[in-house]
């Protein structure tokens, strides 16, 4: 999944003092699971900006609602008479999100209310951790299915470099060596020959390095 | 000879070698690499020169090569990829062997998280083996990474670093294994104080056989107070300064005398280590102690080759 961070309130705040009428926008699939954008954080988020607002003696409208998915042409043309009767919309996606309904509402402002923060997985309640670069060649099956793009602090393709110590990483001891965990996993699988040979330099160019990126199935094309 | 270096023809004649450090300046003056040129450039056969070491910004590690060599002294490049891609490296390798620079020693780089710019953006576009294979491609073949052609020769001794003392420790070597293939002349370790771990490392390099295709030059780090032994021991990581070192720093009461003797006494057992091709001391903000280090090892006077 997308993970997402609501921004600071004070951040929020200062980003919709300028407009009156504000539609607080959730989006139900990736920051719903984040517990950054969902129904229940617009709900929350939008009584603390009217709270705020009457407390501080401002004018304006607090509207709410969550579509699907923001990053769906069809999903956020949806909302389109809701988006117009706005002055500004506080959209709580990831930057697709955003992007996409910037792109559908030319004439609208649209304000970030989230931090997109990675791929990553659940570890527990409350817990997650980055897991994918989204670097466009995978390279999984060569380093026993853990990435060091993703998880190497110093992306390194022949780890582990000579800060990795009981496990943790030289930049903090709550961050794991991955390339621990790739040796031991190997190891475990007993093909800790594979990381014999050197792991050549790798084309970054499908990692966005080389330009913005895009990807077409031309039989889906209408 | 790949390179030509003096650093080369000492190893290669089997003698047993000598280089220390001389960290650049947090400033623009030619001064402070040039003192150290001049105190160390009669005990040692070559200068290493840090490359934005523990990632805090210093003057250039190339222009402190320049600077070293108008001494006449010899130096080795330190180069890391955390700040320099693929472009610029083989650029500044170009640079180093047009001005007559013929050591090079290829790194990871301390993580940008460490320095006085925690939020840059790091690079590391290579890494430090493929950085190594790449310039031996260079020097070998002719060839930049892209398979063009590169006019003109480029000798340079090419080191890499290993530390015995990181994990997952069976690892180490076979690391180390990658470093010789990729194509390390030389290797310069990180500081010593755990000998018995020291040499077990060096008795797997010697079983690999590492030993006959790379020269091996054991790291020795000064110690100055008993702070900087603790500090070490508990804050630097990759490092094994055992609790011994720090209680007899703590014990001493000259305190800097116990430094002397403990590298002393360190020289002395890695000189029977089969397999150590020489030292290379890193006496960081202490180059003062270093000839001191080396006459009193009985390691003068340095080879003239």
């Amino acid at each position: 999944m997308i993970t997402l961070e609501q921004k600071q309130f004070a951040q929020i705040k200062e980003m919709a003092s300028h407009y009156d009428r504000l539609l607080v926008l959730g989006c139900q699939t990736c920051s719903a699971m984040s517990f950054a954008g969902g129904e229940r954080e617009v709900k929350e988020l939008a009584s603390m900006i009217r709270m705020e607002r009457k407390i501080s003696g401002k004018p304006g409208d607090i509207l709410e609602d969550a579509i699907a998915r923001q990053c769906d042409p069809e999903l956020v043309d949806l909302i389109g008479d809701k988006v117009r009767g706005c002055d500004a919309v506080l959209s709580l996606a990831c930057g697709a999100g955003v992007q996409m309904l910037a792109e559908r509402f030319p004439d609208k402002m649209i304000l970030p209310g989230c931090n997109t923060t990675f791929l990553g997985v659940t570890e527990e309640l409350g817990v997650w951790s980055e897991r994918c670069a989204g670097c466009g060649d995978c390279i999984l099956d060569k380093t026993a299915g853990l990435c060091p793009i993703a998880r190497c602090s110093k992306q390194l393709l022949n780890g582990p470099c000579g800060g990795s110590v009981n496990g943790k990483c030289e930049i903090s001891k709550d961050v794991d060596c991955v390339w621990q965990l790739i040796i031991d996993r190997l190891a475990r699988l007993n093909r800790l020959e594979m990381l014999e040979e050197i792991f050549p330099v790798k084309d970054w160019s499908p990692a966005g390095h080389g330009g913005p990126r895009k990807m077409i199935i031309e039989d889906l094309k209408s | 000879m790949k390179s030509g270096s003096s650093l080369e023809r000492i190893l290669e004649s089997g003698q047993f070698a000598v280089t220390a450090e001389a960290g650049p300046p947090k400033g623009s003056s030619s001064k402070v690499i040039q003192r150290k040129g001049d105190l160390l450039k009669f005990c040692c056969d070559a200068l290493n020169v840090t490359d934005n070491q523990t990632a805090i910004v210093r003057m250039s590690s190339l222009s402190g090569c320049v600077l070293l060599k108008r001494l006449g002294v010899e130096p080795v490049l330190q180069m890391v990829v955390r700040d320099r891609n693929r472009l610029a490296l083989q650029s500044d390798i170009l640079g180093a062997a047009a001005l007559g620079i013929h050591n090079v020693l290829c790194l990871s780089g301390d993580h940008q998280k460490f320095g006085n710019h925690p939020t840059a953006k790091g690079v590391y576009d290579i890494d430090s083996i493929q950085f190594i294979q790449m310039v031996k491609t260079m020097r070998d073949e002719h060839e930049f990474l892209n398979g063009e052609e590169i006019s003109g020769d480029v000798p340079l001794f090419i080191g890499a670093a290993a530390n015995p003392f990181a994990d997952p420790f069976e690892f180490r070597v076979i690391r180390l294994a990658k470093k010789v293939k990729a194509g390390a002349d030389f290797i310069q370790t990180q500081g010593i104080f755990d000998m018995p771990k020291f040499t077990e490392w060096m008795k797997m390099v010697r079983d690999r056989g590492l030993d006959e295709k790379t020269h091996i030059l054991a790291g020795i780090i000064p110690v100055k107070s008993v702070g900087m032994a603790r500090y070490m021991r508990n804050n630097v990581s990759g490092l094994s300064v055992p609790l011994e070192i720090v209680d007899r720093m703590a014990d001493a009461k000259d305190p800097k005398e116990e430094g002397v003797k403990i590298c002393l006494e360190t020289i002395e057992q890695l000189k029977e280590v089969e397999g150590v091709h020489g030292i290379h001391i890193m006496a960081v903000a202490w180059e003062d102690i270093v000839p001191r280090i080396v006459e009193e090892a009985g390691l003068m006077p340095r080879p003239v080759v």
